[in-house]
């Protein structure tokens, strides 16, 4: 459930909610951590709920040292009144047993709060990519039906991909075709969520292997950045993302300078 | 994933699974077995016998978890004269099995959550955790304390062991003195911070961070003392370097320990450490 940090809790109506899926390589993660480092939202409240594991720490975008000891926690939301955006960043993974409860929760969430929009960004195995999937971008995206009438023209223009459907039984009939989302975690029961419960939401997500995946939150992050222009772009090149802080140190320690 | 140095590691997904469990296919009988282990996972908070009231009054709550902040607080505060258990945590999980741990409070030396109360006064509880409290009953534990208590001006403070290895720090810890304190506040602690705060990337997981989440969410005023050690066991000089956390604290008073009880808490576990005894 929402927290606000403030007495009066914000209202989202007609706001757009921004949030990842804990998908392989954290990228959703990691690009829903450069929109908000980049554009220094500031915090509204926390989704607190019993289906993630708990965590805490300072400040990840800390930007002086007065902000650098405000405590964070596992599920945090953060918001842009002149953007019309929130954004629910989660820190850590879904329990296993409670992921039914978490989706729940979230579709609930959406619902009461009257967001206009809801865009996951996800992750997928690039490895199981398929023949035609291999070819080209490793971007995608899906929207369910009642976000199709509104942004399908502007997605259309943008020469987006669909993330294709797979057969359901490979190499014996193409005649059955189902929507496989490997390593997205939440995304795929998401997805069917909205689309049953008739919400506006986009799915976009991206193939990758784990490893260092801070090149492909960048790419995300851009892709995002064409359909909604939260960031001015150069007429060339990419926007101008910033790092948090927090990043520092993605492989462990500083080198002992003992060994040279 | 490869690291810097070139050596492949194998990580497990965050993402879980490769595909979302299809639990639409679950049977009337499986219903029943999640439902049962949900229960017996279920946390309760058992009071005393001798314990009259519902809720106890509290204003200020000592969370210690883990061997070494559970043998500073039996050492440096727990004396015996000045306190007494009023209740314990009783939960079930795999590495916390047993058929008595639901009903009964866990003997001296197991495993287990245990509240204490000052005798005079009664307004400061100590929680010692020393067991596992697996991450779906997180949650659960932090709801079920805090439900159980009367909060009148409360004020938690959490101590909590890490092991050294876990602690990010772009300069190499050679020099530095180990075991060293780091802190974590909530925003309505307002009080005076005895150590430096923990820097960023670290981070804190476990029964502190579902105390401290519980806390922030709350505006409950918590503070978390997380003591960096590269001991693994119960060692005397990990228990002291707690010390600096509670010493401006009024509602406890710390004791000059007993060699006595230092020994009992630290010499189990060098017998069986030594390869040459």
């Amino acid at each position: 459930m929402f927290v606000s940090t403030d007495e009066s809790p914000p209202s989202f109506k007609s706001y757009t909610l921004l949030m990842p899926a804990v998908s392989v390589g954290n990228v959703g993660q990691l690009a829903v951590d450069l929109i908000i480092s980049t554009l220094q939202l500031p915090k509204v409240g926390h989704f607190h709920t019993d289906s993630l594991i708990p965590m805490v720490g300072n400040n990840p975008y800390a930007t002086s040292a007065e902000n650098a000891n405000d405590l964070s926690t596992n599920a945090e939301v953060y918001c842009s009144k002149d953007l019309k955006l929130a954004v629910l960043q989660i820190r850590t993974p879904i329990i296993q047993t409670r992921i039914r409860q978490f989706r729940k929760n979230i579709v609930s969430w959406i619902k009461s709060s009257g967001f206009s929009k809801t865009v996951i960004l996800s992750s997928s195995h690039a490895y199981q990519r398929d023949d035609q999937q291999l070819q080209g971008t490793p971007l995608r995206y899906l929207l369910t039906p009642a976000l199709q009438k509104e942004a399908g023209q502007r997605i259309q223009e943008l020469e987006w991909r669909e993330m294709e459907k797979v057969s359901t039984f490979p190499g014996i009939s193409d005649s059955e075709q189902k929507l496989y989302i490997p390593g997205g975690g939440v995304t795929k029961g998401l997805y069917t969520d909205c689309c049953d419960e008739d919400i506006r939401m986009a799915v976009v997500l991206i193939f990758c292997s784990e490893g260092d995946n801070i090149p492909d939150a960048f790419a995300l992050g851009n892709y995002l950045n064409d359909w909604l222009h939260l960031l001015g772009k150069p007429a060339q090149g990419s926007p101008q993302w910033n790092m948090p802080p927090s990043w520092k140190l993605l492989f462990g320690n500083g080198i002992p300078p003992a060994i040279f | 994933m490869a690291t810097f140095f070139g050596e492949v590691l194998s990580v497990y997904s965050r993402a879980v699974e490769e595909e979302d469990r299809e639990d639409e296919d679950e049977n009337e009988e499986d219903v029943e077995i999640r439902r049962e282990l949900e229960e017996k996972r279920t946390v309760h908070l058992k009071w005393c016998p001798e314990v009259s009231q519902e809720k106890l009054l509290c204003s200020h709550l000592i969370i210690a978890a883990g061997t070494n902040a559970a043998g500073f607080v039996s050492t440096f505060i727990l004396n015996p004269a000045r306190w007494h258990p009023v209740g314990w945590m009783a939960l079930w999980n795999e590495r916390n099995k047993g058929s008595g741990v639901l009903n009964s409070p866990p003997a001296p030396g197991e495993p287990g959550c245990v509240i204490y109360q000052q005798k005079e006064g009664g307004a400061v509880l100590i929680c010692q955790c020393t067991c596992y409290v697996a991450e779906d009953q997180l949650f659960q534990w932090t709801e079920k304390l805090f439900a159980g208590l009367q909060k009148r001006g409360l004020t938690v403070t959490v101590l909590s062991d890490a092991p050294i290895a876990e602690y990010k720090t772009a300069d190499y810890l050679h020099g530095r003195d180990i075991p060293f304190l780091c802190a974590l506040k909530t925003s309505a602690y307002k009080e005076v911070v005895n150590s430096p705060f923990l820097d960023q990337p670290n981070i804190v997981t476990g029964l502190p961070a579902a105390v401290l989440c519980h806390c922030e969410v709350h505006g409950i005023p918590a503070v978390l003392y997380q003591n960096y050690s590269d001991v693994i066991s119960a060692d005397s000089v990990t228990m002291e370097a707690y010390k600096p956390a509670l010493t401006s604290t009024k509602s406890v008073k710390l004791e000059p320990p007993s060699t006595a009880i230092l020994q009992k808490f630290t010499r189990g576990f060098d017998v069986h450490d030594n390869l040459y005894t």
